[in-house]
């Protein structure tokens, strides 16, 4: 690719932005059809141009893999002084992998809605909100600064708040929506403050500019300024990309409706934070504390989400707690330097994740709105398709040869353990969560596919169903309420329409093969995908030692492949646990939890860590808010300022008001009184 | 000829003046009220002749005979209004013709 040709990367966000556009502002007095209509074909415009436009530079990559698309729009957008903001598009390995991941999934994602929210009111304003938030996720992955890609990160925050608050009129779908906002917000506050760092000491937020002045820098190894930045990004990525201790907004997220949960809270928005790590790559790998603290904070949340995923019964739950884990785990990569691992996993866990989301929208859809899985089983031969790939993605997830989880999780696990910034504790955190990983997964597998429906039947004969809905039937019924009101009320259990179940097919092929891009070279395969984004991953390079793309493969090789075994062995365990657990011996699940009520009760409400910030953060908040701002400040000082000038000159007129009589010879006789004053006043100076 | 001092032609302006006033607050009927006026026009009048004369100016006098040109026009103007009023309210009460107020 020469540089100077013109790839008008702009038209890609903007194509779902007309979509947004007139759907949002028009798509009322559409017909479905016509919404339906209008959304996909602007978003499989974009999706077109983006493939078109990969095929562009990708030619120019084979001659010069470093070279850059990085284009203006011919005018700026702030300029302040030496700083200018321009609107700017970057493209490199890096946003075309990100590209093609939220323009590909994405689209898969809108077919499969138009078939899942044919029922549902507000069509038109759902399929403009999507297509709002392919614009903003757009704009995040292809801007060539901070700032722009900031407006991005924003935007689909507001996408997301959107979309969680859906069903509106819902209470506990407002609130979720408003926490994944509040909760996010802390993260951005932290960003802008990494972004105002960046302006004051490299006076630019263009990524070229920085990253050129930031490898000029040395390693900083204590907790200078490269180090803050790079903390304070972190935070930021740490609100998107839900890790601890930001992350309850995730769960309570998919109170949407779950292609939502698919697209925005699955496969694209929440990786922007790994996105942007990764895009920082140059800065974290200059600062060995900030990358142990996002290794420490990915490996800590993967472990802690995934117990979480263990006692969930709500099946979107489950694979909310499932996407805070895998997110923890794209997180350690990147904090062990292993940035290519991460998007590599990014990518395929956008595949089989989103599949999962689509795929448990589609068992949603089959039962008529239950979320329950404990009120659910035996749909293996009620829907054939939804059980086949919902299986592929369950094998995927769970890291089984050869499907795409397993190559990019044992990345993961083999750079947390061998790279310079990895520690053995990491990679053994990161083995535990995928042995818990596959446990839960297979869990919500054999609890929905196989066994007897036990649809409108609660309690069940099922001892494991039994033993929870009796200890814990409060909870049970509280997230049977949270369920996505996606009843139809049409017919028994039925398989969901071609419309949802080709991009199931599509995603599960991706699934499957998603991750042959990134075969080891210990496996013989070339490691593409590394080597592919090398050039766009700026790690320090005087960092002695570095694991640099597949420095280490050489010599470890049969220690890599070991791994690899005990990874699969790890999964294979958590699945056999499963199958004992759920299908072979059913009333073992109730016996265990109530051998260890104490710990179970912690899990099933996931470790009170809600509670815990509502009384930590949110009722002081509350308190200070009405007591100390809303009573004190703004009631008594503000509003009493403003009353109390209100009520002095009302009473200053009160008193005046009687002078003016209207009485003409009470006017004279004021007049009369001033000037017999004034004469008095005159006389008395003479005297004097 | 100076047999009398300014001061006692000053005293009875201001006893005139205060008069005037007097008449202009305290009567309801308006003609009352337009004949305060004019006594309170020539007390000033007077007051402007006498300093005239004290002084030995021209200006003073000359200055009475504007006022005596603006009174004139006042009674003009005043009296076809009183006459109006007259004609429409029946009554010459000022607190009767309180139309205008709020």
């Amino acid at each position: 690719m020469s540089p100077d040709i013109n790839l008008n990367l702009w038209i890609i966000p903007i194509l779902p932005l007309i979509g947004a556009a007139i759907n949002g502002f028009f798509g009322r007095r559409f017909k479905n059809g016509m919404v339906s209509f209008v959304t996909l074909l602007f978003t499989a415009a974009s999706f077109g141009y983006a493939l078109w436009a990969a095929t562009q530079v990708w030619h120019g990559w084979s001659v010069n893999p470093s070279a850059v698309y990085d284009k203006a729009l011919p005018f700026n957008w702030i300029v302040a002084g030496d700083f200018t903001a321009p609107f700017g598009f970057y493209l490199d390995q890096l946003s075309m992998v990100m590209m093609l991941v939220v323009t590909g999934v994405g689209f898969l994602i809108h077919i499969y809605s138009v078939g899942y929210m044919a029922h549902e009111g507000g069509y038109y304003r759902f399929f403009a909100y999507l297509n709002l938030f392919m614009f903003f996720m757009l704009t995040l992955v292809l801007a060539n600064n901070y700032l722009l890609m900031f407006v991005g990160w924003e935007g689909v925050g507001l996408a997301s708040y959107l979309l969680i608050g859906f069903y509106f009129n819902k209470d506990s779908a407002a609130n979720a929506g408003k926490k994944a906002f509040i909760v996010n917000r802390i993260g951005d506050f932290a960003f802008l403050l990494g972004m105002f760092l960046l302006i004051q000491h490299f006076h630019s937020l263009n990524f070229s500019a920085v990253f050129d002045q930031v490898s000029k820098l040395g390693i900083d190894n204590g907790w200078g300024l490269l180090t803050a930045i790079a903390l304070l990004l972190m935070i930021g990525a740490t609100g998107k990309s839900a890790q601890i201790p930001l992350y309850v907004w995730l769960p309570d997220a998919m109170e949407g409706p779950t292609p939502v949960s698919a697209l925005i809270h699955a496969a694209t928005m929440v990786t922007a934070g790994i996105y942007m790590i990764t895009r920082s790559s140059a800065i974290f790998s200059r600062s060995p504390h900030a990358l142990m603290i996002v290794a420490i904070i990915g490996a800590v949340t993967a472990l802690f989400a995934a117990t979480m995923g263990l006692a969930q019964t709500d099946i979107k739950r489950v694979l909310a707690y499932s996407t805070v884990s895998q997110l923890g785990y794209m997180f350690m990569a990147c904090g062990v330097a292993a940035f290519s691992a991460g998007i590599f996993h990014l990518m395929t866990h956008a595949f089989f994740k989103a599949l999962l989301f689509l795929g448990a929208g589609s068992v949603i859809h089959a039962v008529g709105g239950e979320q329950d899985m404990r009120r659910m089983g035996g749909l293996r031969k009620l829907t054939p398709w939804t059980f086949g790939v919902m299986g592929i993605a369950t094998l995927a997830i769970s890291g089984i040869f050869p499907l795409s989880g397993f190559f990019s999780k044992d990345e993961i696990l083999w750079q947390a353990f061998s790279s310079k910034h990895g520690h053995p504790i990491l990679w053994l955190i990161g083995l535990i969560t995928a042995g818990m990983t596959s446990f839960y997964m297979f869990r919500l597998f054999f609890m929905t596919f196989f066994g007897d429906l036990r649809l409108g039947n609660s309690t069940g004969e099922h001892a494991h169903a039994a033993a929870v809905s009796s200890h814990h039937s409060s909870t049970g019924s509280h997230s049977h309420d949270h369920a996505d009101d996606h009843g139809h009320g049409h017919g028994g259990v039925h398989e969901s329409p071609w419309v949802m179940l080709a991009p199931l097919v599509v995603l599960a092929v991706l699934s499957v093969v998603g991750g042959w891009v990134g075969i080891p070279k210990a496996m013989h395969g070339g490691d593409n995908f590394k080597e592919f984004l090398s050039p766009a991953i700026k790690i320090a390079q005087e960092i002695p030692g570095t694991t640099v793309a597949g420095a280490e493969s050489s010599e470890s090789g049969g220690q890599e492949l070991l791994f690899a075994a005990i990874s699969i062995v790890v999964a294979l365990t958590g699945i056999f646990l499963a199958w004992l657990l759920y299908l072979k011996r059913p009333e073992l699940p109730g016996r265990i939890t109530a051998r260890v009520r104490g710990l179970y009760t912690l899990v099933l409400n996931k470790y009170y860590v809600d509670e815990s910030y509502g009384a930590l953060f949110v009722k002081p908040l509350l308190a200070i808010s009405t007591y100390v701002l809303w009573k004190g400040v703004d009631q008594g000082v503000i509003d009493g300022t403003v009353n109390g000038a209100g009520s002095i000159s009302k009473g200053i007129g009160g008193g005046m008001r009687k002078m003016q009589s209207g009485n003409i010879r009470s006017y004279a006789a004021w007049i009369a009184i001033g000037g017999t004053f004034a004469v008095a006043y005159m006389l008395w100076k003479a005297v004097q | 000829m100076d047999s009398v001092a300014l001061s006692e032609y000053l005293v009875l302006s201001a006893i005139l003046f205060a008069l005037g006033v007097y008449g202009f607050i305290l009567k309801r009927n308006i003609i009352t009220i337009f004949m305060s006026i004019e006594l309170m026009l020539n007390a000033v009048n007077l007051s402007f002749v006498a300093f005239a004369n004290y002084w030995n100016l021209l200006e003073g006098q000359v200055l009475v005979f504007f006022v005596m040109v603006v009174a004139a026009a006042e009674a003009a103007v005043g009296l076809a209004i009183i006459i109006a009023v007259f004609r429409t309210r029946q009554t010459l009460n000022v607190d009767r013709v309180n139309l205008l107020k709020l």
